[in-house]
């Protein structure tokens, strides 16, 4: 007798996405996937989708979903919360998207301690409009609004949004965390995973970043891309765990 | 709440929406509205209900996506410019096909403008005010129990059409204290199994949204919005005419302005002078039908405003320019007598065309 031994999660719609290839969304929209399965909230998980790259994550999830204007869906989110507090309210969203005109949006929830989870993709750049400057492009990156690469002296540096929400008092647990290797992306599910029991457990706002590559418009192999991550992004984009209500220090 | 008490405008609207069943409020300060979530915030927790102070206008229309597309009663209020503000999530609203009540109270533009009120919004409320194809059901009240009234149909309205309704008021009746009666209303829940909700059994996800990359979609999408848009123009005209049947002049005015001219033609009438008013009520859909049949037996119109002249322009296209249409309006907060009134109507009778 066959054994199953890996399937698609049922949180996980079965159709292709739209991805490029290498692109680590898929990855992550798997973990979310696999969280919700083994947390058995499905029937009463709702996302809210971004602007961006992951703009057709409704598609994807097998899940209710709101598609957000951009930066926005840290407030749709609040919205469905407070109408639904027993559900499990999730954002799905980048870092053009929440780091750059979503940033008062995603500040508030935090303070405020919104009880949602924010997965938060961060690629340091801008996929879907094709390759510009985010507020986490690295200081030296070529983008096509960054032509000469950036410029702190122009575009100042690129903004730490882990480390600055955990400044806050309300958010219950902040970490970041990368998809470059099985271990991380153990790592990554289980922050995923913790964000959501959390939620359930009635604590306020949880944020997982999530340093993801973008082969397409970093203009690399994805094998590069993993490496260009390990080498440039993580020594400013430290991974670890910046707030844990639960007292476990990074 | 079943007999008459005397309600500031701004607070009326509020506790009509929480007799309306609504329990999501979603806003933020800005004269001269501030009444309304204020009201709010001390209401609702009485009942179980959600204030939440946004940190931003444009903050909270997006809650009230969020709210709406959850299956909500819910609303959010503003003045001016904190409307324009709203105008991405508006349009997000009316694309997604969601419910909910929006209120304007008016004041000066355009920019940061002042704080006295004014009807200069006339347009971005009727035209649309985002970006794309589509409509908001406008309603204008002239009196503090109208806002109660339309506050109460708005929420009504908004949820039979899946669309967003604008209560388009101003500063003086959201300052000004009349009697009013709020009924007891025995509202029944409007079915919502369009919502996200959670699937909660119901085996295939539910997803709000205004997206369709596919341009024959989006314009099956678009042609599905006008459908539903020339259905609220069959149903949903509503004005009000005060002595129109032998009138040679026919004023035209809403909200506050209405009840100013009210007075200028009492005046006039009392002089035998032969005016009249007309009162629409909903500015869109704008009621085209009584003007079509006044312009064949008045001999002109009056356009009364608190703007330089916006709602004239469908003055003029529902009558079809049959008529001469006169305007007479006041801006940044300044607001015209009875007497101004009483003046232009004097002035046009007096003239060729109103002999």
């Amino acid at each position: 007798m066959a054994e199953v031994l890996f399937s698609r999660p049922k949180a996980l719609a079965d159709m292709p996405t739209h991805y490029c290839p290498g692109c680590h969304h898929g990855i992550i929209h798997r973990l979310i996937a696999e969280v919700i399965d083994e947390l058995d909230i499905q029937e009463k998980a709702i996302g809210v989708a971004p602007v961006g790259c992951a703009v057709l994550a409704y598609d994807y999830f097998n899940c209710d979903m709101l598609e957000a204007a951009h930066g926005r869906a840290p407030a749709v989110a609040t919205g469905v919360k407070r109408v639904h507090p027993d559900a499990s309210v999730f954002t799905y969203q980048g870092d053009g998207d929440l780091a750059a005109i979503g940033c008062a949006e995603i500040v508030h929830a935090a303070a405020r301690g919104e009880k949602i989870v924010t997965v938060f993709v961060n690629n340091a750049i801008y996929g879907m409009t094709g390759g510009q400057m985010a507020p986490t492009t690295l200081v030296g990156q070529v983008t096509s609004t960054s032509p000469y690469g950036r410029k702190e002296e122009v575009a100042g540096m690129p903004i730490r949004v882990s480390e600055m929400l955990a400044t806050l008092d309300g958010p219950a647990f902040i970490a970041r965390v990368a998809v470059n290797n099985p271990a991380n992306m153990n790592k990554a599910k289980a922050a995923i995973k913790k964000a959501f029991e959390l939620q359930l457990g009635g604590h306020g706002f949880c944020l997982v970043e999530v340093l993801s590559i973008c082969p397409t418009n970093w203009g690399k192999t994805p094998v590069e891309a993993v490496k260009w991550m390990e080498e440039k992004m993580m020594p400013h984009y430290p991974l670890g765990v910046f707030k844990d209500v639960q007292g476990v220090g990074k | 709440m079943s007999e008459k008490v005397l309600m500031k405008g701004n607070e009326a609207i509020a506790e009509a929406a929480v007799a309306a069943g609504c329990r999501h409020y979603f806003g933020y300060p800005i004269t001269p509205q501030t009444e309304i979530p204020e009201y709010m915030s001390k209401r609702m927790p009485q009942i179980g209900g959600v204030f939440l102070q946004a940190e931003s206008e444009i903050s909270a229309i997006n809650m009230v996506y969020g709210a709406a597309g959850a299956g909500a009663r819910v609303m959010t209020s503003s003045s001016s410019p904190g409307i324009s503000l709203k105008q991405e999530g508006i349009s997000y609203i009316a694309g997604a096909e969601l419910p909910c009540l929006i209120v304007n109270i008016m004041r000066g533009g355009p920019g940061l403008g002042g704080i006295q009120p004014a009807q200069g919004d006339y347009f971005q409320a009727t035209k649309g005010g985002g970006h794309g194809d589509y409509r908001n059901i406008v309603l204008a009240p002239n009196s503090v129990q109208e806002m109660v009234d339309y506050t109460i149909l708005g929420f009504d309205l908004a949820e039979k059409y899946r669309n967003p309704v604008m209560l388009l008021g101003d500063g003086v009746l959201g300052q000004m204290m009349e009697p009013v009666e709020i009924k007891e209303i025995s509202s029944t829940p409007t079915e919502k199994p369009w919502a996200a909700t959670g699937m909660r059994g119901r085996g295939k996800p539910n997803i709000i949204n205004s997206l369709f990359l596919k341009a024959n979609e989006l314009e099956d999408h678009n042609i599905r919005l006008q459908k539903k848009y020339a259905l609220i123009q069959e149903n949903e005209m509503r004005w009000e005419e005060i002595c129109t049947e032998d009138a040679e002049l026919i004023v035209v005015a809403y909200g506050i302005t209405a009840r100013i001219a009210q007075s200028a033609i009492d005046k006039a009438r009392g002089e035998g002078k032969k005016v009249g008013l007309l009162r629409p009520i909903s500015l869109w859909p704008f009621p085209e039908p009584p003007f079509a049949r006044l312009a064949k037996t008045a001999k002109a119109f009056l356009t009364v405003e608190l703007s330089a002249g916006q709602m004239i322009e469908d003055v003029r296209l529902a009558t079809r320019d049959a008529k001469p249409v006169h305007f007479y309006g006041r801006t940044g907060g300044m607001i015209m007598t009875p007497i101004e009134i009483y003046q232009e109507i004097s002035k046009i009778l007096e003239s060729k065309e109103g002999k």
